[in-house]
């Protein structure tokens, strides 16, 4: 038994939904108890979806369980069959389904429906969402891709986009735009917009671009393997990102590498000297691996923050972020307990936080600035504007997005020049934010040390603008301790100043 | 005294009327009711012994995760749980140990079952008795199931309020109780009427903190304050309790109702009932008359969810004069619900259960001015051109009693003014 208060990723048919819902022509019979259909609002209230998720649960109940709950589930794929008539049916069960091992598979082929029929096993007990995605959408591949010939003209597939993916509705036309400056065109984009006969042509691609590992890592290896199609491993997230993407991908379909960046701003809004002020601010980067990976690059080299710690919730991916953890001299935290990602992120304090729903809830708390980088979203990570993560637009709005939280660069300026100033004070925080993001003030927050601050350091303390005093505080305890000092006072702030002066 | 028009003719009052489906029901399950019930019960902590997918239903239903460690959380059945019943009963004694352990603050502990924890035969009754003993008298543990096998929404609160029912003392002191969780605010209202006509002590169930339990005997007479309290209503029935039995009370004539069904009980005068109601029941006609007046020749169709939709249809038909196409319930309680249904005209399609595909056929043909309806379904009717009232408000927003009938009224009317309100077409 495990103590869950929030979850990262939802159970593995939550994941099999992305998928089904994100696809055309698919429909998926779920055997699971009543109650489970609350995952149809995932998708119709914080995606807005205008339709519902294709899927028929057989809701069954306890009187159902002493009578026969596999006729119940056969009913449902029947009814379900004859009401939306889908190319392919993919039957599974969920958490409580799997209980009573009904084998909807077994019971779905014997029904002798025209159409494929895909069975997935997946495995509630240890398994999550993610997982759920991969192997639904590899298992669906598998049955449903056939060997074919190539398109004349040099064709990739875009693998990984799912319904209720971060951002993934516009990653989509970044991408084909980048493949389509190289004279490269688009074959399938799945699961999100193929139908099941979509899936059949996978292989009359040259190659697959994976979008997103999480989602679509067993389908890659597998065509690789079966049909020795190449596939991208570098996500095009971030200005450097995209460029090795173009690279990676001109070396596959063996031509020029060209990327047209007369619409990238991101290199010169860094360079440009309001952006001075962003220089070693401390973030803290947590969310799927996927996301993490490409955004410590992002915040080390493309806009010069200084990554205090990086994390996933997502085993999967937890040894390519431990690695990226020991380039960047940090600890990964590999977790999906979101009381221990508070814990640490209380302790780290850094100034901004790059990380999914859950850590924009921590920053709330904590006072601390948070822009959303990865899954799990909400309803305003589904903006109506275009707004990609990946190629040229995706790092202009990672530039705008991770910015904006914090104070600007002349205002920071100015609050620092006049912090006494009566009109100017610091307190109400970002002037372009309606209401002050301070719930806690940082000098506030109780030391972890037994450093005792006397009264004028405190007092100076407080005239340090907000956006670095926590900093400020946190750098001089250690100083203090450091040096084995019971008490700071205001000569001690200043030596631990020089001390981190850069 | 007449506070209701006569019923109309209802031919709901056999079986046969009513329509009973059976197919996918577009309903969550009992474990959704910890949200507001958490918040009713500051010193109370639901732990559902479920999967993630009880976890994240938790979460998603609630929306947004406002608290940094709510008083609830799942104890997620792994694998090595399902191997073998005896480690379960240990492990749970090891969760919860850790849990009174971080939270000091909780008195009451309810052990939630979840639909796996039901289908495995987790024993949480005998857990229950257990910790009971060996976190006494500083905690009190509870069971009582969530799982969506067995209870629908609304019914969870149900099924807490009976395991709380069982173990409230013996008392034969005479006493009114109102029963079912209602915003504070709401409470408050009610016991000052209530008190304002000279009945006294009032009680509540459920009692926000675990020491202002009282006791229960043959002198204590309940109203039910929400429709869905069946399982409480029989606990409390069992205990010598009588219930006072009236339409719900939402809306002017509901509350009137209500108040005059308890007033009856009690022997207050009518004199005083009037001079204590008249000035909060002029104000609440006001109101409603205010937000409905958008409502009144419109046709309304509700889609099963919270129970609340016969006392619901009541309000809308008579209170503000829309016609009601049909109205669906999970489950139909006719015993509680009866004196609101027999308001109901026979032209109304009365439906228990659900066949959610058959359902929106039926919706979509009979072209409905307003849909009620869970939120899975609200955004796709919206994108067919249907008007649509989540569902779910109804059960998180206060709606009960006099002064909230004009907001109630304007649940319903918000989604058509807006309809009215968006032009988005070329002007010329």
């Amino acid at each position: 038994m495990k103590l869950a208060v929030w979850t990262y990723e939802g159970p593995p048919h939550v994941g099999a939904m992305r998928v089904a819902t994100g696809m055309t022509g698919l429909h998926y019979v779920l055997h699971a108890p009543q109650g489970d259909t609350y995952a149809d609002l995932l998708f119709t209230m914080i995606e807005r979806r205008n339709h519902r998720p294709p899927v028929t649960f057989t809701t069954f109940q306890a009187a159902d369980l002493g009578a026969d709950t596999a006729s119940l589930f056969k009913q449902a794929c029947q009814n379900a069959y004859e009401r939306f008539r889908p190319e392919a049916m993919i039957v599974g069960a969920s958490c409580t389904a799997e209980l009573i091992q009904d084998d909807p598979g077994g019971l779905a082929e014997t029904m002798g429906l025209p159409i494929p029929t895909v069975a997935l096993e997946l495995p509630s007990y240890q398994r999550k969402e993610n997982f759920g995605a991969d192997e639904t959408f590899y298992q669906i591949v598998r049955t449903l891709a056939k060997p074919t010939t190539k398109t004349t003209k040099v064709t990739a597939n875009l693998i990984g986009p799912t319904a209720l993916g971060f951002r993934h509705r516009d990653d989509i036309s970044e991408v084909i735009a980048l493949l389509d400056d190289m004279g490269i065109g688009v074959n399938v984009v799945a699961p999100m917009t193929a139908s099941p006969d979509d899936i059949g042509r996978l292989s009359a691609a040259h190659f697959n671009v994976l979008m997103y590992p999480e989602t679509a890592q067993s389908a890659a290896r597998w065509m690789e393997r079966e049909w020795g199609m190449a596939y991208t491993k570098t996500v095009p997230i971030g200005v450097g990102a995209t460029r090795d993407f173009v690279a990676e991908v001109a070396n596959i379909a063996e031509r020029k590498p060209y990327l047209d960046e007369s619409r990238l701003r991101l290199p010169w809004y860094s360079q440009s000297v309001d952006s001075n002020y962003l220089t070693g601010k401390r973030v803290f980067i947590f969310g799927d691996g996927t996301h993490v990976r490409a955004a410590a690059r992002i915040a080390r080299d493309e806009i010069g923050f200084e990554v205090v710690g990086v994390g996933c919730y997502n085993r999967e991916q937890a040894r390519g972020v431990r690695t990226l953890a020991k380039q960047y001299g940090v600890e990964a935290l590999i977790t999906d307990d979101y009381l221990e990602v508070e814990r640490i992120l209380a302790n780290l304090e850094p100034e901004l936080i790059l990380g999914t729903q859950m850590e924009r809830h921590i920053g709330k708390r904590l006072g601390i600035p948070c822009t959303v980088i990865s899954a799990p979203v909400h309803v305003q990570d589904f903006p109506a504007r275009y707004s990609p993560q990946m190629g040229i637009e995706g790092a202009n709005v990672i530039f705008d997005t991770w910015v904006h939280p914090l104070v600007m660069g002349l205002e920071e300026h100015l609050l620092t020049m006049f912090r006494d100033d009566f009109e100017f004070h610091d307190e109400a925080g970002p002037s372009h934010h309606g209401v002050a993001h301070q719930t806690q003030s940082p000098t506030e927050r109780r030391s972890d040390t037994d450093v005792i601050w006397l009264p004028a350091a405190q007092a100076e303390l407080k005239k340090i603008p907000f956006f670095v005093r926590g900093k400020a505080r946190r750098n001089t305890e250690v100083f203090a301790s450091e040096r084995g000092m019971a008490e700071i006072s205001v000569d001690t702030l200043y030596e631990a100043k020089a001390h981190y002066a850069r | 005294m007449t506070v209701m028009p006569n019923p109309t003719a209802f031919a709901g009052c056999d079986d046969t009327s009513v329509l009973k489906e059976r197919g996918q029901r577009e309903v969550f399950c009992g474990l959704t009711s910890i949200i507001w019930l958490h918040r009713k019960m500051p010193d109370a902590f639901f732990l559902v012994i479920g999967s993630r997918t009880c976890a994240h239903l938790l979460q998603s239903a609630a929306g947004v995760m406002i608290f940094a460690e709510p008083r609830f959380a799942t104890a997620i059945l792994e694998e090595t749980d399902l191997a073998g019943l005896a480690d379960a009963q240990n492990e749970l004694d090891r969760v919860v140990g850790e849990l009174l352990n971080r939270r000091p603050d909780i008195r009451r502990l309810f052990l939630v079952g979840s639909c796996p924890s039901e289908v495995i035969k987790l024993d949480l009754q005998c857990a229950a008795e257990r910790l009971t003993t060996k976190h006494a008298p500083h905690v009190r543990v509870l069971n009582y199931s969530g799982s969506g096998i067995e209870t629908t929404f609304t019914q969870g609160e149900d099924a807490c309020l009976a395991a709380m029912v069982s173990v409230l003392p013996e008392s034969q002191n005479q006493q009114l109780l109102l029963v079912g969780a209602l915003p504070e605010v709401v409470e408050e209202q009610a016991v000052s009427l209530l008190s304002a006509m000279g009945i006294e002590p009032v009680r509540v169930l459920p009692a926000p903190r675990a020491d202002e339990d009282f006791g229960i005997g043959e002198n204590t007479f309940f109203a039910l304050t929400q429709p869905f309290l069946g399982d409480t209503h029989a606990a409390l029935t069992r205990r010598g309790a009588h219930h006072i039995a009236a339409p719900f009370p939402f809306g002017e004539k509901g509350t009137t109702a209500w108040l005059q069904a308890i007033a009856n009980v009690f022997k207050v005068a009518d004199s005083r009932f009037k001079s204590v109601t008249e000035v909060p029941r002029a104000r609440a006609r006001k109101a409603i008359s205010q937000a409905a007046d958008v409502l009144a020749g419109k046709s309304v169709f509700l889609f099963p969810d919270s129970q609340l939709e016969i006392p619901l249809a009541r309000f809308l038909t008579v209170e503000c004069g829309m016609t009601a196409i049909e109205v669906g319930t999970p489950y139909l309680h006719r015993g509680l619900v009866e004196q609101d249904l027999e308001f109901l005209p026979t032209s109304t399609t009365i439906s228990e259960g659900q066949d959610v595909d058959q359902q929106l056929d039926r919706c979509r043909q009979s072209r409905p001015d307003l849909t009620v309806c869970g939120l899975g379904l609200a955004n796709p009717l919206e994108a067919e051109g249907l008007i649509t009232k989540w569902a779910i408000e109804l059960v998180f927003s206060p709606i009960h009693f006099y002064e909230q009938a004009g907001d109630l009224a304007g649940l319903f009317s918000r989604p058509l003014r807006r309809s009215e309100r968006l032009k988005l077409a070329a002007v010329s």
